[in-house]
């Protein structure tokens, strides 16, 4: 579990001289946490590459007769090659995908570990004195914990897209077998639509993980890699 | 060296500590596994068992007795609007009168079927939704005789774990026995309550609404009941799944 903090000091060896700190460090983010946060970054980055190949043999969500395409995304960026090579890349790593998902919302409940993250209604106070500092130069609130109210938002937003995108997709690969999740989704061809659009609601969302990772410091970086963030802001 | 200060708080040498991240990062190795993807000869033969499991997974889930959606007529994509897809040419030139289904392997009536006996058979006409790989679906009126009507017909060993078909456009298909039992896959001779026209597969067609659009086989002309696949299908043979349920 996260939470532990050390303070880093320095000595030489000698038995009774005073350890000089020069540090604090607090451990992040979990084992488990970080593996599936480095596997999903790939895993994600196929599904969305083979989708986009994939879509591009009907990129509309019209009639077929007459069609018209909604855009025309490059070959170049999508990965695949072509639709059947892009099927094997989907039909392969989603369930990459969704194990990894699996592994980690189940390391995340069990170990207690998701109140770390998890987004509840005693983090809606603080929302807006976050939303105030990132976008409109407001002042900065004071940070108490390893995720403040906005991050815990946009993570657990992430979460619920992330599980959004399976069960669209599962809905688009099998509107039959599980014509009970097709159904909520308005049957097979509007299921299509709201995987599409899931999509791009985690990319958004990716977008703006990316911006705050880079303005955010090595150190903060560091922290996905070996759990470990030093001199934290709390 | 760990001590613990007056504060209690817990105190971790610099070298200690960096040793640990360096633990840490290394726990991430399993993550590089993923590089083996990287590697094309690898990535062939990953791919390859994915899109296998998959098809595993999909013939789990599949339930015999689970209906695919039916529609009302006002739901029905117009005639002119069903999209006709093909590999090679749209209209093989079948000649009608000399045409028959030749039927082989585990059964115990092989030999040529008139389109005749098949149409003799109970004839269904569902609505139904069909779904192409590349993505579109429209819904249409089909109707002809269950592909299991006429496996009793031609006295097929049930048991058997294979249908295959031959086309006149050298197209190839194949089936799990499971699906061929369904009572909504049919032997189809009709669209909309019309004959087949040539380009829709005349005179006789697979039509199989818990299937992908390209397992539904036009212009069929042999038809075996097998436990050995020695064809798969035009499609699989490019790297598609054999199974596509829906």
């Amino acid at each position: 579990m996260s939470g532990a903090v050390v303070e880093i000091i320095q000595t030489n060896g000698k038995e009774d001289e005073v350890p000089v700190a020069v540090g604090r460090a607090v451990y992040e983010h979990p084992y488990i946490v970080r593996l599936c946060h480095w596997i999903n970054l790939v895993a994600l980055f196929v599904m969305v590459g083979s989708g986009l190949q994939i879509f591009r043999a009907f990129p509309s969500f019209g009639a077929k007769i007459p069609q018209k395409d909604l855009l025309h995304w490059p070959k170049a960026f999508a990965i695949g090659g072509w639709l059947g090579g892009a099927l094997q890349w989907h039909l392969t790593f989603m369930w990459i995908y969704i194990a990894t998902g699996v592994l980690y919302l189940g390391y995340q409940i069990f170990s207690g570990n998701y109140k770390q993250v998890l987004f509840t209604h005693r983090d809606l106070p603080g929302v807006w004195p976050m939303v105030k500092h990132y976008f409109f130069f407001g002042p900065k609130p004071p940070l108490r914990e390893a995720y403040n109210p906005l991050q815990k938002q946009a993570y657990t937003s992430a979460i619920i897209l992330g599980v959004l995108s399976v069960a669209t997709g599962f809905a688009v690969w099998k509107p039959i077998q599980f014509s009970w999740l097709a159904w909520m989704m308005g049957g097979f061809h509007y299921a299509r639509i709201w995987h599409f659009a899931v999509m791009w609601a985690i990319l958004f969302f990716v977008l703006g993980h990316l911006v705050m990772v880079i303005l955010h410091g090595w150190s903060n970086f560091i922290s996905m890699l070996t759990g470990w963030k030093k001199d934290p802001e709390y | 060296m760990k001590k613990k200060n007056a504060d209690l708080k817990l105190q971790l040498e610099e070298k200690k500590f960096k040793q640990v991240n360096r633990r840490e990062l290394l726990k991430l190795a399993p993550v590089l596994a993923l590089g083996a993807f990287a590697v094309p000869s690898l990535r062939e033969v990953l791919l390859k068992k994915g899109l296998g499991f998959s098809d595993w997974t999909a013939a789990r889930f599949f339930r015999p007795g689970h209906a695919a959606t039916t529609f009302d007529d006002s739901d029905l994509t117009p005639f002119a609007k069903f999209p006709i897809n093909g590999y090679d040419v749209d209209d093989p030139g079948v000649d009608f009168d000399a045409w028959s289904l030749t039927v082989s392997g585990a059964v115990k009536r092989p030999g040529d079927y008139k389109l005749g006996q098949v149409q003799a058979l109970p004839r269904f006409r569902q609505n139904t939704r069909h779904v192409c790989v590349e993505g579109w679906d429209v819904i249409g009126r089909f109707g002809g005789t269950r592909l299991s009507d006429f496996l009793q017909l031609i006295g097929a060993d049930t048991t058997a774990r294979f249908i295959t078909v031959n086309c006149a456009d050298d197209y190839y298909e194949s089936l799990d026995m499971e699906t061929a039992l369904h009572p909504q896959t049919l032997l189809c001779y009709e669209m909309y309550e019309q004959p087949l026209t040539r380009e829709h597969g005349a005179p006789l067609r697979l039509q199989i609404p818990t299937k992908v659009g390209y397992k539904q086989a036009k212009y069929l002309t042999d038809l075996k009941v097998t436990n050995v696949l020695d064809r798969v299908g035009y499609w699989e043979d490019q790297g598609y799944s054999w199974f596509y349920g829906l």
